[in-house]
């Protein structure tokens, strides 16, 4: 299937988490944190610690470690002003 | 009514169920995960199939979370919202139920430590699902390191999803624990089995296992580029001089488990140390709800499994169904209790990690709380409650919800009932405003 990731298209595979699929690109980390600003990914990997969140098809807070793909998914990673409350 | 609800789809549950559709009880099976197993059983998800199989008794509700229980006369309403991950597209359903079981589990307890937050430390558990779920590899040369044996398993996916893993520390020094209790050891002798399967592949490998070891800091700009561990005393202060550094991409740390308590809590269940209180028949304090496996003790997939036998069992019983006592798996309970005795006895957490500690670490991932700002708030500010702790640091109040920082903000601030003070939430799992306002 295709998705996009950061705005650019790419292939995943059906069955795959967000996290998985980011992590088999190279990225480590796809959000920044609100005080420090320094770079989060995926830490507890079983949809616990909310640290690996993305914002997908325009919904912010989305954790990359649960969320299974679907075609055509829009994932962007999350800046802190898109952490809605 | 004779439907029962059970949540979580792991060893406890599936056996909750299978138990309780044998006594001809309906039941519906609520679990996160898309594939049955839970954790431990985690599947491969990019394959179709399920290598679990329910009788036709059993409606199993994958992607699906309990976000609130709701007392009813004589019952409890579930409320369930099922589809993606976070999505405010998910539907909604109640649910109600005289019986009801809980078996939500439990998830890795990490220590902090410099640069934890760095990204490429991961939980066991976290590498574990990943390695086993997606056949991905956290990094390519991994260093595990935490307390448990846990740790071999999740060394072994690492290495069967194409990880080198440079080396397996062990907080504790668990072989002399041991000896002391044979009886516990004969009660362990399959897992023993398991273990030993384990470290035979790790040895094939050449994965040096190392016994009062830790990561005690991680090191990199953007992300891991290599870990500081320390030989320690049995107290776990680091020993003067033991300091090595190893240059890895990835830390994978794991300091045994904390049990998933926020439905067992809402639903008023009388908690003991940490952990759910049952009686012999998996019965908790609060009436018609059961709870099995790791959130009543943590016990492993076997023990687990056996508990929700006995639970689904007398969960069945409640609703009129005709059950046979469960004998045999009463005993299974009672022999692996005792091997879970003595893994919390030979896996102890010590207070010696509050020394890798440094004014500037993160005790709170999500507020992004400091050690020293939580020491102020203790010593100089004189908080002793968890609620005032929360509301002067932050700490314990971000997305998880203390779920990750909970019993070590406790252990820190030296307050007692913390970890349950953050289990106590009226929505159990975050849900989006919208759907709440869909709900009624």
């Amino acid at each position: 299937m295709r998705v996009r990731v950061d705005g650019e298209e790419t292939a995943a595979e059906a069955g795959q988490t967000i996290a998985a699929l980011l992590m088999s690109r190279g990225r480590r980390s796809w959000r920044t944190a609100r005080g420090d600003g320094r770079p989060r990914g995926l830490f507890c990997g079983i949809g616990v610690c909310y640290d690996c969140l993305v914002v997908v098809n325009g919904t912010p807070d989305v954790r990359a470690c649960a969320r299974v793909v679907a075609e055509g998914d829009d994932i962007r990673s999350q800046d802190p002003v898109e952490q809605a409350s | 009514m004779k439907q029962m609800v059970v949540v979580g789809a792991g060893p406890a549950g599936m056996a909750a169920a299978k138990a309780a559709s044998a006594a001809g009880v309906e039941v519906v099976l609520v679990d996160a995960g898309p594939k049955l197993g839970g954790q431990y059983h985690r599947q491969y998800n990019l394959v179709d199939g399920d290598r679990f199989e329910l009788p036709d008794e059993v409606e199993h509700l994958a992607e699906s979370t309990v976000w609130a229980l709701e007392p009813t006369d004589g019952g409890h309403r579930v409320h369930i919202r099922t589809g993606a991950a976070d999505d405010p597209e998910r539907t909604g359903r109640v649910v109600e139920t005289r019986a009801l079981v809980l078996a939500t589990g439990a998830y890795d307890r990490t220590l902090p430590f410099p640069g934890w937050d760095l990204p490429g430390v991961f939980t066991a558990g976290a590498a574990y699902a990943l390695a086993r779920g997606q056949g991905i590899a956290v990094g390519d040369r991994v260093m595990v390191a935490g307390t448990g044996p846990f740790l071999l398993p999740a060394a072994v996916s690492l290495i069967q999803a194409g990880a080198h893993v440079v080396g397996i520390l062990e907080a504790n020094e668990p072989v002399t624990r041991w000896l002391p209790r044979p009886l516990a050891a004969l009660a362990g002798w399959r897992k023993a089995g398991e273990l030993a399967r384990h470290t035979a592949l790790l040895a094939r490998h050449g994965v040096p296992i190392s016994t009062r070891s830790a990561v005690i800091a991680a090191h990199g700009d953007e992300r891991v580029e290599a870990v500081l561990t320390a030989r320690l005393d049995r107290h776990w202060h680091p020993l003067p001089h033991s300091d090595r550094r190893f240059e890895v991409d990835a830390a994978v740390v794991g300091f045994g488990f904390t049990p998933q308590l926020e439905l067992a809590v809402a639903a008023r269940c009388e908690i003991e140390d940490g952990f759910v209180a049952v009686d012999a028949a998996q019965a908790t304090s609060t009436g018609g709800v059961f709870a099995a496996g790791e959130i009543t003790g943590i016990g492993g997939a076997d023990l687990a499994a056996a508990e929700g036998t006995v639970a689904g069992t007398a969960a069945a019983k409640l609703l009129g169904a005709r059950v046979r006592p469960p004998l045999r798996a009463m005993e299974r309970v009672r022999s692996w209790r005792r091997f879970a005795a003595a893994l919390a006895e030979a896996y102890p957490v010590e207070s010696g990690w509050h020394g890798w500690l440094r004014e500037s670490t993160l005790v709170c991932r999500c507020e992004e709380v400091t050690y020293g700002e939580l020491r102020r708030a203790v010593t100089e500010r004189g908080i002793g409650g968890p609620a005032s702790l929360e509301h002067a640091t932050r700490a314990g109040i971000g997305m998880c919800q203390g779920r990750v920082c909970g019993a070590n903000i406790a252990a820190l601030a030296g307050i007692p009932g913390v970890a349950e003070g953050v289990a106590r939430r009226p929505v159990a799992v975050p849900v989006r405003l919208g759907e709440l306002a869909a709900e009624r």
